[in-house]
């Protein structure tokens, strides 16, 4: 009965659907089939490309170019026109060090702080998030009860934003949070972990393993399932433990996912900023300071807006994640259908 | 050695459980807590009054002071449980503390003052969920305002790159045309391409519109996404030209097999491009924190954020509104987790 019932509203829901969805598409009709009278059906697909590529070229392509040329420019405008070309101004500036390895040095200290954040959080957290992302494939890929849901709770953070990430760990991690609360229990001195650099630093790199580790595990998990079971029969038939197995037969055919993962979560990490801005706000002081966080207040949350420098400062960042991604086509294409 | 070894590799038909399997189990529980955990601490302590949020060490669940209202006093009197000089316990109610020594009635007999060291006795608390924390902030914040306009820039955000990357997707699937693989090159270059890069050139673009200060300048700029259109392409050229070819020869116009004939078969794909656009644009920070300075139009995150950066943190609101936004991601999710999964894990797609 109630099956039923929720069948037919199913069923009403769809239709209703189905008529807006019909009603929405005959609407835009109103202006495309026209055109068709218009341009021609040979030129119909740039009717059909046209909408996506006057937003893509307005708001990715041609800020690609005008990024460069803002970085080139000084002074503390905003249209180009009337910004004083510098050259390479801005560049200097950024790279004006007396020793690469001390911040304090650089006449942009901030700049090469939040460098350095960024160095230590990719290493840590990509190093980190791999190892437990590639544990917790292979756990789920052994012959387990309710795999389905555990994959479910691996995977549930990922879908949280990064200030609710963020907000939960601050509330946990604070000098009254639970935390401490534990540590008190145990005997233990409470420690203010977003107070003292190093700590800090550990846990924006801890919080953001959680929050992203699901998803790796999910395509490391795909790339389990997709090793032929007949490799793993045919080793053991050859006498090999299941050492030998996992080596000689998980290891080899999951590297080009494994390389995957590696270069996606990359990627991601060179790029972060929400979780660690709302967590620490780059502190105590700049310890957690990373790079998109030092062009957004370059460019954007100070009296001063120094576009110039922020764009140089992106410009370089996005040569970094040019290179990552010419690494990942090289990779990628072995692994086609996995990537995107 | 052997058996950490035989934890880390793949077995499948043997006998009862032995100890790796007790090591899978133990590390998949350890696992629920750490990845549940946290978020079931912001559930529970969303729920805690003021008092008890402050408490050092914090109490699992949401208690509160127990009070009775008695004859003859005005304001209602906490209730604790007293060790008396006999040795038994008792509930008592407290009238008064002097000093080391508190005063207290027994409710049953509330003519008469007993006197009790404050060391014998332990406040009487009881579940309660204070569920003022969540309708204060929808009353006194702009919350309510917040939601609408994460609602609104999801939604309509959503609508638009499903339209025109599909539309996209279409002409570079199904006509053969000069410049197509060029078109088609560009848009897979830009693929990495993510708007951390180009920050300061967008928001002189949008400046330049007047989108400054609008929910147009956060929905337009995000919504030609090269991922939606790859995504889209590569499964429409599955679906067999025979089908359009068949739709052309009884006259329908090129828009007609556009939503008609392919669109509907690659919902598919266009149900995995709608998961992501609909994450992508709820969780959306840094590009609203910049477009949007005036708190009318913050979306929720924006507004979060403002709200927990404040001089002095309300926690009882900020963790009852952390709780509101995670919720209806956290609902979609248990409907239809198993469908996002796989999706998910096929084509290898994040925001």
């Amino acid at each position: 009965m109630d099956s039923e019932r929720s069948g037919r509203t199913e069923g009403t829901v769809a239709r209703v659907a189905s008529a807006v969805y019909a009603g929405a598409m005959s609407l835009l009709g109103i202006v495309f089939e026209p055109l068709q009278r218009l341009v021609g059906v040979r030129r119909m697909p740039w009717v059909f490309l046209l909408p996506n590529l006057l937003i893509f070229g307005l708001f990715i392509l041609f800020p690609v170019f005008l990024n460069v040329y803002v970085s080139l420019t000084g002074g503390t405008e905003l249209f180009p026109q009337d910004r004083p070309f510098v050259g390479a101004e801005n560049y200097e500036r950024l790279f004006t060090c007396d020793d690469f390895g001390d911040p304090n040095s650089c006449l942009e200290d901030r700049f090469w702080r939040s460098v350095r954040n960024t160095g230590v959080f990719v290493l840590f957290q990509v190093g980190g998030m791999v190892l437990v992302s590639l544990l917790t494939a292979l756990v789920l890929n052994r012959n387990i009860r309710f795999r389905g849901f555990f994959r479910s709770v691996y995977f549930y953070p990922v879908l949280l934003s990064p200030v609710v990430v963020a907000l939960i760990w601050k509330w946990i991690l604070q000098r009254q949070g639970v935390l401490n609360g534990l540590l008190v229990n145990l005997g233990a001195d409470p420690v203010a972990f977003l107070l003292d650099g190093r700590w800090a630093m550990t846990w924006v790199i801890v919080v953001s393993i959680w929050a992203h580790m699901g998803f790796y595990t999910l395509i490391l998990l795909a790339g389990l399932q997709s090793i032929p079971a007949e490799l793993y029969d045919a080793a053991s038939i050859d006498g090999a433990g299941s050492y030998q197995s996992f080596r000689s037969v998980t290891l080899p055919l999951l590297m080009p996912t494994m390389m995957v993962v590696l270069i996606l979560s990359l990627i991601r990490a060179v790029q972060t900023f929400d979780e660690v801005y709302v967590l620490t706000g780059g502190g105590p002081g700049t310890a957690t300071m990373m790079i998109v966080q030092y062009i957004y207040q370059t460019g954007f949350a100070t009296q001063v807006q120094r576009f110039g420098l922020a764009a140089a400062a992106s410009v370089l960042l996005g040569l970094v994640l040019l290179v990552a991604t010419l690494l990942q086509l090289r990779v990628g294409r072995g692994t086609e259908g996995h990537l995107a | 050695m052997s058996r950490l070894t035989a934890f880390l590799s793949r077995r499948r038909g043997r006998a009862g459980p032995d100890l790796t399997d007790w090591l899978t189990y133990a590390y998949l529980l350890v696992g629920v807590l750490v990845m549940f955990g946290p978020v079931l601490w912001l559930v529970l302590s969303s729920f805690k009054t003021q008092a008890g949020l402050v408490e050092f060490p914090p109490t699992l669940l949401p208690l509160s002071p127990v009070e009775v209202e008695l004859e003859g006093y005005d304001e209602p009197l906490p209730l604790f449980e007293v060790r008396l000089e006999d040795g038994s316990t008792k509930r008592l109610a407290q009238v008064r503390r002097v000093g080391l020594e508190a005063q207290m009635v027994d409710p049953d007999d509330p003519g008469e003052i007993v006197r009790v060291p404050i060391a014998d006795r332990t406040e009487v608390r009881a579940l309660r969920l204070q569920v003022s924390n969540f309708t204060e902030p929808l009353r006194r914040f702009d919350f309510l305002t917040y939601l609408k306009n994460s609602v609104v820039v999801t939604v309509v955000a959503t609508l638009i790159t499903l339209v025109i990357n599909s539309m996209a997707a279409f002409a570079l699937s199904k006509y053969r045309f000069r410049g197509r693989n060029a078109v088609f090159l560009v848009i897979l270059g830009t693929l990495m391409i993510p708007l951390s890069v180009v920050l300061v050139p967008v928001y002189l673009v949008i400046t330049q519109i007047g989108w400054v200060n609008n929910l147009w300048g956060v929905i337009i700029p995000g919504a030609a996404t090269p991922t939606g259109v790859f995504l889209l392409r590569q499964y429409m050229l599955t679906i067999p030209d025979e089908l359009i070819d068949a739709a052309r020869m009884d006259g329908a116009s090129e828009w007609r097999i556009y939503w008609q004939v392919v669109l509907p078969l690659a919902a598919p794909a266009v149900a995995v491009l709608t998961i992501f656009s609909v994450m992508w644009r709820w969780n959306d920070f840094l590009w609203p924190l910049i477009v949007l300075t005036r708190s009318e139009l913050f979306t929720l995150q924006v507004g979060l954020n403002a709200f927990q950066g404040e001089l002095n943190v309300q926690w009882h609101y900020v963790l009852a509104m952390t709780v509101l936004t995670l919720l209806p991601i956290t609902l979609v999710f248990s409907f239809l987790q198993r469908f996002i999964t796989t999706g998910i894990a096929s084509t290898g797609v994040k925001g």
